[in-house]
């Protein structure tokens, strides 16, 4: 963060309002077979990297050396250096990787493997894959505790949260949610675990110490029908406050109040809107928006969308440097 | 809707099925092992079947058509029942079309089956529903598109997967409007089902308004489908049929037997696009749709069967999801509690089609998109953007509830 203090005085000179932190946010192009990056103040695509073959799901080491990246058709995961921006290595992700999560420590990366129904585990540092945890049909969605204990997995077709303890990588706990759950992502106090059903159109909040359903979120948005109200990416404000819901091809994201569940606003943003991902100032957060081509700075104070910025083919996943 | 978290003396069951059980995890599992038996869920699949011809070999319908979809959803819901003590299995029984299909459908009921397939003709399809009703038999029809089965025929225990003449046909229609090529010509056989596909292209010009600025029947005389030297001919045949045709934008083949349909496109007196039984076809599924997480499905048909997932393979696969996830949401194997899911308001099932799929409650036809494309690319899929309806844009496919003739 320090190396950035001379650019923030700057712009704290130049203009009145908050100043904005230039970090690097990396976009995934499904049909582009590249990844975008935009640097956060400018909100400009600053480079392009070619990449393997319908690049998906895509995350970031703790220190901000490593972008990880699903290469879908590749079956395989694919490491960006983010000092050169070239890609140096892959690790053994098992057939047609989508999403995946890291361990808080960093060590280990959980994989969903769409068409095997498996999760793997893979050693991040020895590049070798631990173990294949058989799960429901079509995993998608990866969730990890806080406290990296607990990783939660949806599975497409079976419809199901599985809660899996990650020191024995055994299923502990099903949970049936609503139609094509997308994604599991835990509030920061790992109380509780948001899992959106894209078909279903809601967003179940399971009780991580019960591993029950506590509240159903639903969306309604006047002039639109509720099918196509689809439910995909959430994310969670450091604080534990907001929770933002990407809608598909609703074009909006959702903000939630967390203390009530009660949706407060929807933001519009481009055409099918797919994934999320703050900014670490917590400043912004980035919606992938898939038909139109682009990507969308949501601003968190107000919840007003502040740009968009045009990226390669079919936008599909965001990640944010941490420095 | 309240949590169905799987209690955990279920969770040995697990190593009962699940596949690609890695070494460390069977292990582990299999010292639990042994518990409660599982709730079978017993599905048949009736099929009258023969090998047919069709005017392109590359159109011949692959052997296991429909039954291997029924068999990889089978494998889903079994996956996903491993979790919840569910088992599913699949009974196939094949027959000649146009025999008798009462016998080995009392067979199949006899030992167990509950739920059956049907991938038969209109007749034997109501024969087995009549013969099964008593025995609360449920039957999902996979393949029949006789619009008479959802309407004046229509039977309570009875679900459609496959879509109607007239849902094809209106979602056809749709995209012929939304391009703006309002003028048709149609051409249509001698057989029953080009007559009834006939009726629905009809119907569907009166409803968007498409005019049919002429019509003409091709008599199916008999001859061979094939032949060596067919091509010189059909090249000379086919443009003299179509050159006393008043002027249109585009002509719609009704060839539900392959008898003349596939021969129309680039043969015709004028160069029009061809539309309905060969060009642009209406459909329940496409091979090539990767649309909605498509791919997933079709990857994991491809390597489960080696080849591509066509229509009653879809028709079929949702059948035997529908009924699996009745199961999970009910958590029950009863045959009526399933069925009456079904029919509920909370019933809906991800297909692959970019929402949820519900059944009409006045037929129980399934609402579903229509797909539109030639042999290898997925043009379109209807209902077009425009076409508005009060409860569901898939409801102005086929017969909306107003006009129904169904009582169930």
């Amino acid at each position: 963060m320090r190396r950035y203090l001379p650019l923030l005085a700057i712009s704290l000179m130049a203009s009145t309002a908050t100043p904005a932190l230039a970090y690097k946010a990396y976009i995934s192009n499904e049909r582009g077979n590249s990844v975008s990056i935009v640097d956060t103040e400018t909100m400009e695509v600053i480079e392009t990297i070619n990449v393997g073959q319908r690049p998906r799901g895509i995350t970031i080491s703790h220190d901000g050396k490593y972008v990880y990246l699903c290469a879908s058709d590749d079956d395989t995961v694919e490491i960006i250096d983010t000092a050169t921006n070239k890609i140096v290595g892959t690790l053994p992700s098992g057939p047609d990787p989508e999403l995946f999560v890291l361990s808080p420590d960093g060590k280990r990366l959980y994989v969903a493997n769409e068409d095997d129904n498996l999760v793997t585990v893979i050693d991040v540092e020895t590049k070798r894959m631990i173990v294949e945890i058989p799960v429901g049909v079509e995993p998608e969605g990866m969730g990890m505790s806080p406290d990296g204990k607990t990783l939660v997995n949806t599975s497409e077709t079976t419809n199901m949260a599985h809660f899996i303890d990650t020191e024995t990588h055994e299923i502990t706990h099903n949970v049936l949610v609503d139609s094509r759950p997308r994604f599991a992502e835990f509030n920061p106090d790992g109380s509780e675990v948001w899992v959106s059903a894209e078909i279903g159109g809601t967003v179940s909040v399971i009780d991580n110490e019960s591993r029950e359903i506590k509240h159903k979120i639903t969306f309604e948005i006047p002039g639109l029908r509720t099918e196509s109200i689809q439910p995909v990416g959430v994310r969670i404000s450091e604080d534990g406050t907001k929770a933002y819901v990407a809608l598909g091809p609703a074009n909006r994201v959702a903000v939630i109040d967390t203390s009530t569940y009660e949706v407060t606003k929807y933001v519009l943003v481009g055409q099918r809107v797919w994934q999320l991902a703050f900014t670490p100032d917590q400043k912004y957060i980035i919606s992938t928006n898939g038909i139109s081509n682009d990507v969308t700075f949501i601003d968190v104070a107000t919840d007003e969308p502040v740009q968009s910025v045009t990226v390669g083919d079919q936008p599909w996943g965001v990640v944010v440097a941490p420095n | 809707m309240t949590n169905k978290r799987v209690p955990n003396f279920l969770l040995p069951l697990l190593v009962l099925f699940v596949f690609n059980v890695s070494a460390a995890f069977a292990q582990g599992g299999s010292n639990a092992a042994g518990g409660q038996t599982p709730i079978e869920i017993k599905i048949g699949y009736l099929r009258a079947y023969e090998p047919e011809l069709a005017l392109s070999v590359m159109d011949i319908p692959p052997a296991d058509a429909g039954v291997a979809g029924a068999q990889v959803a089978i494998v889903d819901n079994n996956t996903t029942g491993s979790f919840l003590g569910q088992k599913f299995t699949l009974d196939v029984v094949q027959i000649k079309p146009n025999e008798d299909a009462v016998e080995p459908f009392n067979q199949m009921v006899q030992s167990g089956v509950k739920f059956v397939l049907a991938d038969l003709s209109a007749e034997q399809l109501l024969a087995i529903a009549d013969a099964g009703r008593e025995q609360g038999i449920i039957v999902f029809n996979v393949a029949s598109r006789e619009d008479a089965l959802r309407e004046e025929q229509c039977r309570a225990n009875v679900f459609h997967t496959a879509p109607t003449y007239s849902m094809l046909a209106d979602g056809l229609a749709q995209y012929l409007i939304w391009k703006q090529w309002r003028n048709w010509v149609l051409i249509y056989g001698s057989h029953e089902e080009d007559k009834l596909f006939a009726e629905a292209l009809r119907r569907a010009a009166e409803r968007f308004g498409g005019s049919i600025v002429a019509e003409k029947e091709f008599e199916d005389t008999g001859t061979a489908r094939r032949s060596d030297t067919g091509v010189t001919q059909i090249q000379r045949l086919m443009p003299v049929f179509t050159q006393d045709l008043p002027a249109h934008d585009v002509l719609l083949a009704a060839d539900e037997s392959e008898v003349f349909a596939g021969y129309l496109p680039y043969r015709t007196w004028v160069p029009r696009p061809v539309a309905g039984s060969a060009g642009l076809r209406p459909s329940s599924w496409h091979p090539a749709s990767e649309q909605w997480g498509g791919t997933q499905i079709q990857n994991r048909f491809e390597k489960a069967v080696k080849r591509r997932m066509i229509s009653v393979d879809m028709n079929a696969w949702t059948a035997v999801r529908s009924i699996g996830e009745a199961a999970t949401r009910t958590q029950s194997g009863e045959t009526e509690k399933l069925a009456e899911f079904i029919r509920s308001d909370d019933f809906q099932v991800a297909a692959f089609r970019g929402q949820r799929l519900t059944y009409r409650k006045w037929n129980q036809q399934l609402r579903q998109p229509v797909f539109l494309g030639d042999g290898s690319q997925v043009v379109s899929t209807s209902p077009q953007e425009g076409f508005l309806h009060q409860v569901s844009e898939l409801d102005t496919l086929g017969v909306d509830q107003p006009e129904t003739a169904c009582q169930l």
